[in-house]
This record gives C-alpha cells, structure tokens and sequence, in this order.
C-alpha cells in the first residue's frame, strides 16, 4: 500500500518532471509571500497576465517545429526580424491605430514566408545539426540587419534619428500607432487587476488553430516525422516538405508573436534587440512540460505562464525581501538549467 | 584518368577547405586600402592582438581533436579566470607575481567548471556544441550571483575600489593598472615602431610546443581515438567518457591561463562583459583560420588571428570611409564573426551527409556497372 | 595426435537461452593448440551466441549468462567481460569492422595497446602521460603483420583502404597481442576477393603451424574444407557433427546443416491444402539492384503469381531483406518492377504505396512502429495518410480531421482479431512487447487494405507462440482476402510451413525457385551455392 502510494508519487514527478516542479512550488512561494513583503496580489497576477498575453504567441511559435523533429527554434530571431519589417514598414506607409496592426501583420507574412522557406530548406540539409545552426542563423540574420536598419531608406520622422535623418532609431514608440491595441479590446478592469481580453483572444484563436492543424491529417504527418522520420518515409509521407512547411509556420508565428509582444509593450525594438529573444521563448516550452521533440498547446500555456510568473515576481518579492534585486541571475539560470535538462535527457531523436 | 580525377578531387577539397581563408584575404586586401590606416599602425595593433588572443584560441584545438567540436564551453575558463583576477587584485599582489598567483588560482576553478561542463556534455552526446553553448550561458548566471551577490557579502573582499558602492558584490569595472602589459613588457623590444610582447609570445611559444607534444602522448592518441569513432575506441578498452571529461578540463584550464593574458593585456576586466563574447570571437576566428569543426591545427590558430583581427580592425573604418556611419562597419564585423560560424557550422553538417550518400552512390553505380556486364553476357548467350 | 594432451580449449555443456527461449544445449567442444576448425551453420543456429560467450560478450551476461564450463588449458575460466578474454589469450575479428578510419594500419594494429616511453610528466601526472614510441609501434604492427603473412602499408590511413585490408588489418590487431591463443574468425572472407580469401587460408595454415588455434566460421564450405582441421556442423542451437575435414564433403555438410526430422506439424504446407494456385502474374521484378548496406541486391528476377505466397529465403547478408526494401523505395534501387502490367517507379514510396502495396519492415522499431505514440495511430497512421481513410472533411475537403472514433474502431478490431496483449488502444507502442509489436505491425499493413504485402523476417525476435499466431495471420489474411504475400525470412522451415513456393538469393542473385515441398537440402544447396 505504501510502497504502490510512493510509486503513485514517483510517477507523478516523473511525468511532471522535477524541474518544473520545484519552479511551480517556487512560483507558488513568491505568490504566498507577496501579501507578506507588502505586494499588491492583483497587481502582481495581472501583471503576471499580461506578460502572458505578450509572450504566448512567441512561445507558441516553438510548437511546429518540435512536433516535425526540426527541435527547439534557436533560429526564431529570423522570423522576429519578419515582424519587424511588417512593423517598420506599416508605420513606413503612414498607417496609424488598428489599422498598423493588421498592416503590420500582412506585410510581415510574405517576409516571414520567404525567410522560413530558405531557412526550412537549410534545414532540410542539415538534418541533425539543426539546433546549432538555427542559433546562429538567428545570430547571423540579426546583425546583418543591424546595417539594414542603417542603411534602408526609412523616412517617417517618428522612426528615424532626428539628428541625421536617416537610419532607424534602436526603439520606436508605437503611441498613436497600435500601442495597446489589442490588449484594450473588451480589457476588464477590476481595481487593480487588469485583464487583457483582446490579447488573450487572439492567442486564442491562433493556439486553437495551432490545436486544430495537429488533428488535421497534415498535422498528424508533422507529428509522426518528429516522431520517427524512417516510418513517415516508409507511410509515403515526403518528410522534407513537411519539415519545410514546420519551418515556414515557426517563422511566421514568431513574426505575429514579435507584433503581439510589441502592441503590449508599446514599443518597437531593433537592433540587437531581437537577439536573445530565442532563450525565453525556448525555456518557458520546456518548463511547460515539452522536450526536445515532443510539445503540447497546454505545454506552451503553462510554461508561459510559469517563466514570466517568475520573471515578474522574482524582482519584486526578492527586492521586499531581502533588498537584493536578484531576477536576472535566477531568470538566467533557470531558464538555461532548463534548457541544459532538456538537451540532455535521452531522446529517440539523439540517435 | 583515375588518378587525375582524384588530383582534381583533392584540388577541389583544398578550395573547399580554405574558401574561408581566402574570403577573408580578399576583404581584408580591400579594406585595408580603403581604412587608411598606416602600415605601421596596423601591424602594430595586429601583433598587440595577437599577443592578447592567441593563447585562447589554442585552448579550443584539444576538444576538437576529441571529436567534441568547437567548445563553446570555453567560456567557463574564462570566467574563472575573471574570478582569480579579481581575488589577487582584492589581495593586491601585483605585477608578474600576481598574474602567475590569479593563472595558478584560475586552475582549480577551471577544472572543476570543465569537469561540470564534460560531465554534461557525456550526457547530451550527438548535440555537445549547442549543450556548450547553453552551458556557457548557464554558468554566466552562475558567475553573476557569485561575483554581483556573493561577493563581498560572504566571500571577502577587502578592496572598496572594486566593490560596488552597495557594499557588496563587484564593480563593472575592475582595474589591473598594476599588472598592465606587465607580462607584454617583461622583455621589452621594439622593432621598427613595433613593439613586441616577447615574453607573452615565449609562453605562447611553449604552449604550442606542449600542444605538439600532447599528440603524441598516449592520451593524445586516445583522444583522436575517441574522436573519430567512440564505439571502436570503447570496445578498445579506452575509457572514452573519461577521456572526453579530460579533453574538456584541459580545455578550461586553458582558457582560464589565456584568459588572464588577455586582461593583462587590455588592462582592466569588464567583470560582467569580458567573457561573454570571447567565446564567439575565439571561435570565428579559429575558423577563419580554415579550421572546421573536427580538425584544427596551431597554424589555423595564427592565420586565424591575423586574418580575423585584421578585418577587426580596418571594418569600422573602411564602412564608415564608404557609408559616412562608423556603425555600419562595427555591425559589419559582428555579423561576418557570426557569418562564419554558420558557414562554418553548415560545412560541416553537409559534408557529413555528403561523405555518407557519396558512399551509397559508389556503390550503386558499381552495381550498375557490374549489371550492364550481366546483361551482356546474358544478351551474348 | 593431439589426443593424450590438455586440450587448449574445452567448452563443456554449454546452455543458453534468452528469456526462456533455448538457443543453445549442451554444446560440447574442443580445441588443440594449433588446430583449425571451421564452424558451419544456417543463420540463428546458435554459432554467434556461442562465440560471444567464448569471448565474454556483455549481451551474454546482460541476459542472464550462460550453464556449462569453459576451461583453457584445463582450468576453468569465468569472463566478465571480452576484456578478461582477451587477456586470456582469445581474440575475435568481429564481421563488422572495428577499425579507426583516421589512423594508419600500425596505429589501428596496435590501438590502445601503443608501446610509450616514460617521462618525468608522465611520473608525476599519469601513464597516460607517456609519450608514444612511434618506432616500436612500427616494428610490432611488422611483427603482427609478417606473422598474418599478407602485405599491408603500414603508413596508409584505413579511411583509404579496400575493404580486404582492413579486414587484413583486424587479423593482424589480434596477432600483435603476445598471448594470443585462440583466434576466432568470424566470416572473415564475406568481403575478399578471391585472392584476397586465398592469402587469407594460407595465412590461417601459417598461424596454425605457430601454435595458434583458429575458429573458423564461414559460409564458403569449400574454404573449410580446404583449411580446416575438423568440421562442426550447428543446427537450432545444438552440435549436430564433429567430425574430421578430411572425411566429409560439400553435399553432406550442406545436408547436415539444413536437414532436420520432419514433424507432424512442421509439414509443407504445399502438399497438404488445395490451393487456388493462379497462373497470372501480378508482379514482375526484373534486374533489380538496391544498394542495403549489408544486404546488397544485385541482379533480381522474379515473378510472383496472384494469390501466392511466396517465401524468400537465403543467408544473412546476401540480400533477400535488400528486395522489399528496394521495391518500397526505402533504399536506393535500380531496374525494373511491373505491377498488374503496370511499371511501378523505384525511389518512392508514395508511388508504391499508391498502388496498394503495403510493407512490414524487418526493422520493427526503427522503421515499423512510431514508438512514443499510440496504437491508434501506429495503426491508422498509413492508411490515413495514403487512402484517406478515418479522416472527416470539412469546408468541401480543404481541412482534413482526424476521425479518432473511426481510428478507435478499426485498431480495437484488430486488437481482437490478432489478439494483440495491451491495456487499452491509447497504449504507447513502446511498452508492448516485441510479439505484439509485430502484430501491431501486421494490422497497419491490413489496414491498408493492401492487394499485395510484403513481409520481412516477420518472426524475428519474438517467441514461439506469437511465431505461430503472426503466420496464422498472414496466411488467413492471404486467404480471405486474396491479398498475395511476398514473405522474407532467414528461417527456411518457417518458409516452407507458410509459402507456396520459395525462392533462394545468394549473393544478391535468386539461385533458384522451387515449389515449399521441395526437400530442405535442395534449398540449403541454393543457399550456399553463390555466397560472396
């Protein structure tokens, strides 16, 4: 009886992972202690919320590409930069309000269609070595546009220096364009909590989309190849395109997420800002419960919801409590320690 | 024709091998012109850089003749060799004695990080260069809480010039005015405007001499061993996750020695920012060097740092001679160290592809021939 | 001669099995110094197990030892791993290559057993410290190599080597260790050419003459004849024979390794049933090459009747496994396939399946199953993919949805039918065992609906009564539904109670097609006559 109960509690950290579960009971902790170190709780959660809503996409972005056996995305700076060139150049072509952020999303797709399909198609030459590759692809892509933004004639006067006149500012302020655009959407205010309605929506809609492709039967297709490429090959499927559709979607997800995450901020950031945008959105799937070739939409939901419930309440509680601001270095360690874990547990897709 | 085709073959492969060499001399040979840069000051900054990178960049050669790729973990040498400088500077022991107190000190450290670092990497195998480069960020977090929190609040430090003015936890900046170019100038010789680190190239000199002899030691052997087939080298008898630990301890005492060259030679230690790009910049210019990622040599090594650093140099100011904006060039030379990564990276997994389907296409196309034949005779009969 | 002294080596008893299932009894062997034996067998007789106990093999151990003695010079040994086999005086040649592909021949001889010189680092560090004598080593690997009696370059890198020296290289890694007492040869001459397997038997007189005893194991009968001192013949798991080289001959050996009582139940199945045997073709393989690594196929022809089953059988490695997986365009493949009179193309498994083939591979695990997924979709994954089944369309077939009810039905059904052991339909396929695996296997293929199926090694690895149930259920599936089997097996009695007529393929080439009531001898002889 004991020992069946034990095992019943074994298992259920087994397939729950100690990781993420001493980073849940960590959470819970800082979510305790708030009221005691003189927190404002609501504040906290819906800042911990909206942080969510921002994120969400970008991690969901990750999905695709585990499920096809391409691994983690360390490549997604490359889509970022799609979103990028969709926001620079909606608010290029002096669309303002809602209006940019559709714009924005439109123009970045071709962008995010043709990066993915040269990244995909590298890819598909380099099976094996994808995750080392993609890192610095991403590297590569985001310094060669670090002279793009330089060198591209931008003329709108609120993205511009205004010394010279030419050459895009490292943050452009989104007021008058789609700040807060979907976050104020049907926003529910009660006090001090704030609930981003519109944001959550539309990650959503795009993870229920993202859920229904995985029924269809290309979606199942995307599954088995991550699952065992030899056995997709031998059921007729062309696992090359199927990889290359994986890639494509990836890049484009992580063009939207970059415009999401934008409209939460109220700021566009360029440069090397899109650098080390990768690292999160990869940790916090992985704390949600996925691995290296293996991921669910509930993975992304609660390892989102995990990484930035710590992002967001490590810096206040910590800074009540013992007057040291230590985020940073727990952020940076926890979201590499669970990277490391991941890489390193054994895989079918190792060999 | 047999044999031309392979005079060809081989011709082709040393193209190939050295395309990424002979990139960088054509953009350095335009460049150069371009920057206006004097001669003399240009082989003197190359000579300086030389001095302060080499001994680092020979720290990556070990691991990759463990078939374990470019160790991206070297990092971790680093920064313990930040946390040894740091501890002699607070102990204020200066000069050439202080730089062999913080390299001696930086051993232990090293080898314990390396030993973390090869543990893990057993562990991940098939994927040890992206699990290194994680490992490097993984104790970056490491090395901030010890060095920003730990600190002065539970590791003595005596000094306030390198404390933060909080009472705890170290300066962005610590100094090494009193071990300056200490090591750079302990036989001073200049020739022809160039002044020469003679002594830092003596140990570079003895370095490589250890490398040289390190081959042909019985774990060099086991090494190359391990390197190129793990299976054969374990039914052996070797210990093959012993040996790649050892490889990549090496490695980081290395790293950790080079690493306080270095900052002998720029003077000061960026505490949170020195090492997190040494990695990237040893590593590019490794391969700039026409290194890749399973076979390096100490030649790789110079032309590397001469090449890369060259181009290092004249890019910020050839861009902003031809764009009017010195960022453009200094993006310019961050992408290109990025850039060659990927080449580099994506050489090397197709070529690892192609060397297998080049395998099966013999074959098949002996077969064939080997058919046809068949079918002859059967036609004849 | 040798009769009154100590015998070298002398294995008594020896019982093995795995997990219940016996694959050697009570073997009993001995070796004098300085004789050559040629161990002969069918492929799953027991002379690899047998080896790998002699040489300590992990797996052996791994899988709960072995009964019986092993004793050299008379004392009784116990080894833990080949290590301790190989300190013993035992040495192998593996038939795959366990070479360095990097370093020369001297340095691949004399891998990790390098003679170093000591200095004053390597006495404060570690030996591994020592520098190594790269002129003792050259001189050793020449040692070890005048002793094989072959020509080797010494400085050339393997990398760069055909494959007989490599071979030649292995020989001599195991000559340059000083105790060498024992060498086992496993199949040595499979990748010589002819010349090559000649010096090879002289080398193999020439070691003898030294004192070294030699195992001989090959497929080439005549080679055994022409170098071997004594003869053992293995079958299912026993010594059948043991007798001098000299007495016997080619036929008989062959008899001897193939011939078995015929049982009751074990009868060809041919001669026992009316068969609605068909005299059209419904597939034609002509010229067919496929580069398997292993099991290379070199020039096929081969028609199968509608409605047969037909059986291929042969040795390992002479590429009967090559032909499914070329025809299904798993591996490289040239030459020509007619399906119903029409040409299927090679190299893409999409057509082949298109034109309602279906495929269960030998690989179970690497390619048969997706094993960290369900049965439901282990099962329906094919069919789903290829004929659109258990899919509901929606917006007029522009979004195509998983039918999890209709997945859920047809894997129960067959479940059921094949009696498949599991906890529910959701089970992961990775925690079944490897008969229901295959079973799992079978009802993808069924799933499909196929009109002809191939099946490799469908028996393979799994035990008796799932043997029985998996052949049950090929040969109803054949009958029911008129589906024609192409069935690949390296087990001939198996063929022979499943198919109607079975084809033989030795060095990639069919030797022969005779109705399963051929005589057992027959096909042993087509097995063994074209062997490279």
């Amino acid at each position: 009886m004991n020992t069946n109960e034990k095992s019943g509690f074994a298992k259920f950290i087994d397939s729950f992972g100690l990781p993420r579960l001493i980073i849940t009971a960590f959470l819970l902790l800082l979510l305790v202690a708030c009221p005691f170190v003189g927190a404002d709780l609501p504040t906290q959660i819906s800042n911990i919320i909206s942080r969510f809503s921002w994120n969400g996409v970008l991690v969901l972005a990750m999905v695709p590409m585990v499920h096809s056996g391409c691994g983690l995305n360390f490549g997604l700076p490359l889509g970022i930069i799609s979103g990028l060139l969709g926001a620079t150049l909606s608010i290029e072509f002096g669309f303002t309000g809602p209006i940019s952020f559709v714009m924005a999303i439109l123009i970045s797709t071709p962008f995010a269609l043709v990066l993915g399909s040269g990244y995909g198609w590298l890819l598909n030459r380099i099976k094996g070595g994808e995750m080392m590759i993609a890192t610095y692809v991403g590297f590569s892509s985001v310094s060669l546009m670090c002279m793009m933004w330089l060198v591209l004639p931008y003329k709108s006067p609120n993205m511009v220096w205004g010394l010279a006149g030419k050459g895009l500012r490292t943050t452009i302020s989104l007021e008058g364009y789609y700040n807060q655009v979907l976050a104020k959407f049907l926003a529910i205010k009660i006090g001090n909590f704030t609930f981003p309605t519109g944001t959550i929506l539309f990650f959503a809609a795009l993870a229920l989309a993202m859920w229904a492709f995985l029924h269809t039967k290309t979606g199942t297709a995307m599954t088995a190849v991550g699952s065992n490429p030899v056995f997709a090959r031998a059921a007729g499927i062309n696992v090359n395109r199927i990889r290359l559709l994986s890639v494509i979607m990836s890049t484009w997800l992580a063009a939207i997420g970059i415009l999401v995450y934008q409209q939460g901020f109220g700021f566009v950031q360029l440069y090397m800002a899109p650098f080390y945008m990768a690292l999160p959105a990869v940790s916090a799937i992985l704390i949600g419960g996925a691995s290296v070739n293996k991921a669910t939409i509930t993975n992304v939901i609660i390892g989102t919801i995990l990484f930035q419930g710590i992002v967001t309440m490590t810096p206040t509680v910590m800074n009540n409590m013992i007057h040291m601001d230590m985020s940073e270095v727990i952020r940076i360690i926890v979201s590499n320690g669970m990277i490391l874990y991941a890489l390193t547990r054994k895989t079918e897709a190792a060999t | 024709m047999n044999t031309n085709a392979k005079k060809r073959e081989k011709a082709g492969a040393f193209l190939r091998q050295s395309s990424v060499p002979i990139m960088f001399v054509i953009i350095c040979a335009v460049c150069i012109p371009i920057s206006g840069l004097s001669p003399s000051y240009l082989i003197n900054e190359i000579v300086t850089r030389m001095g302060r990178n080499v001994f680092l960049i020979l720290s990556l050669l070990i691991p990759i003749m463990a078939g374990m790729g470019l160790n991206f973990g070297m990092t971790l040498g680093a920064m313990a060799g930040e946390i040894a400088l740091i501890l002699v500077s607070d102990w204020q022991i200066v000069g050439i004695p202080g730089m062999v107190l913080a390299m001696i000190f930086s051993v232990p450290f090293s080898i314990l990080l390396g030993w973390f670092c090869g543990k893990i990497l057993n562990m991940a195998r098939g994927r040890e260069m992206i699990t290194s480069y994680i490992i490097s960020y993984f104790i970056n977090g490491v090395y901030q809480l010890v060095v920003l929190y730990l600190m002065g609040s539970v590791i003595p430090i005596r000094h306030g010039s390198i404390k933060l003015p909080r009472g705890y936890g170290i300066r962005n900046t610590v100094s090494l005015l009193n071990m300056r170019q200490k090591l750079d100038n302990l036989i001073p010789l200049t020739i022809a405007g160039v002044k020469i680190p003679v002594m830092t190239f003596i140990v570079i000199g003895v370095l490589c001499l250890v490398i040289i002899w390190f081959r042909r030691t019985k774990l060099g052997q086991d090494m190359r061993a391990v390197g190129q087939d793990m299976q054969v080298a374990r039914d052996a008898g070797i210990n093959v996750e012993r040996t790649r630990i050892i490889s990549i301890i090496i490695s980081t005492v290395l790293a950790g020695i080079g690493m306080v060259i270095y900052l002998q030679n720029m003077g000061n230690i960026a505490t949170y920012s020195s090492h997190s790009q040494i990695g990237m910049f040893c590593i590019a210019a490794l391969l700039v060097g026409g290194a890749s990622v399973d076979k390096a040599s100490i030649g790789n090594v110079f032309l590397g740092v001469i090449l890369f650093h060259t181009m290092f140099i004249v890019a910020p100011k050839a861009g902003a001679a031809i764009t009017g904006d010195s960022m453009i060039g200094e993006y310019f030379r961050v992408f290109v160290s990025y850039a060659v990564i990927t080449v580099a990276l994506v050489m090397y997994e197709t070529q690892k592809r192609k060397r297998k389907s080049l395998e099966g296409q013999k074959l098949a196309q002996a077969q064939k021939g080997e058919q046809n034949k068949g079918q002859k005779e059967e036609n004849e009969a | 001669m040798n009769e009154e002294k100590t015998p070298l080596l002398k294995m008594q008893g020896i019982k093995k099995d795995f997990f219940g299932n016996q694959v050697l009894t009570d073997i009993n062997l001995t070796l004098h110094e300085g004789e050559v034996i040629g161990l002969v067998g069918e492929n799953g007789a027991g002379k690899s197990t047998l080896m790998r106990i002699l040489f300590g093999a992990n797996m052996i151990r791994e899988t709960g030892g072995y009964e019986g003695e092993i004793m050299i010079n008379g004392e009784k040994v116990q080894f833990h791993s080949p290590f301790d086999a190989i300190a013993a005086g035992i040495g192998m040649v593996h038939q795959e290559f366990s070479l360095i592909p990097g370093f020369t021949t001297t340095e691949n001889i004399l891998l990790n057993r390098e003679p170093t010189r000591k200095s004053l680092v390597s006495d404060i560090f570690s030996e591994r410290l020592n520098t190594l004598n790269r002129k003792e080593m050259e001189d050793r690997a020449a040692a070890a190599i005048e002793l094989m009696g072959v020509n080797l370059d010494q400085k050339m890198l393997i990398s760069d080597m055909p494959v007989g020296h490599k071979q030649f290289t292995e020989i001599a890694r195991e000559l340059s260790k000083k105790h060498l007492k024992i060498l086992i040869l496993d199949e040595p001459t499979a990748v010589l050419t002819e010349k090559e397997a000649d010096a090879l038997l002289s080398a193999i007189r020439g070691m003898a003459q030294r004192g070294i005893a030699v195992i001989f194991i090959t497929h080439r009968l005549h080679e055994i004849l022409s170098v071997c001192d004594r003869v053992c013949v293995m079958r299912d798991g026993k010594l059948v024979t043991d007798v001098a080289a000299k007495d016997t001959d080619v036929p008989q050996i062959t008899k001897w390794m193939v011939g078995r009582e015929v049982s009751e139940n074990s009868k060809p199945q041919a001669g026992g049933e009316e068969r609605h045997a068909s005299a059209k073709t419904i597939l034609s393989v002509s010229h067919l090459w496929v580069d398997m690594p292993g099991e290379t196929v070199r020039d096929v022809t081969l028609e199968v009747k509608e409605g047969e089953i037909l059986g291929i059988g042969g040795l390992a490695g002479q590429g009967k496994l090559g032909i499914p997986n070329g025809i299904m365009g798993l591996y490289q493949a040239g030459g020509k396939v007619m399906f119903k009179g029409e040409e299927i193309p090679l190299n893409a498994p999409r057509k082949c399946l298109d034109a309602s083939f279906a495929f269960v591979s030998e690989d179970r695990r690497g390619v048969g199953l997706l094993l960290d997924e369900s049965l439901e979709w282990n099962i329906a994954f094919p069919a789903m993919q290829i004929q659109n089944k258990f899919l509901k369309s929606y917006l007029g077939g522009l979004v195509k949805w998983r039918d999890e009810a209709a997945i859920k039905e047809i894997t129960q059904k067959y479940i059921d039918e094949l009696a498949i052991k599991c906890t529910d339909s959701r089970q992961k396929a990775r925690e079944l065992s490897g008969g229901n695996q295959q079973k799992v296997c079978l009802a993808k293929a069924f799933a499909l609906n196929p009109s002809l199926l191939f099946v490799s090694e469908p028996t393979r690895g799994i035990d008796v009564v799932a043997k029985v149930l998996v052949l049950d259920a090929l040969k109803k599936f054949n009958r029911e539904n008129h589906v024609t089997i192409v069935m690949v097996s390296s087990e001939l009695e198996e063929l022979r109670q499943t198919c109607d007529r079975i084809a033989i393929v030795s060095g990639g080439r069919i030797t022969g097609i005779f109705s399963a009531s051929e005589s057992a001898e027959t096909f042993g002889a087509l097995m063994l006559s074209n062997v490279i």
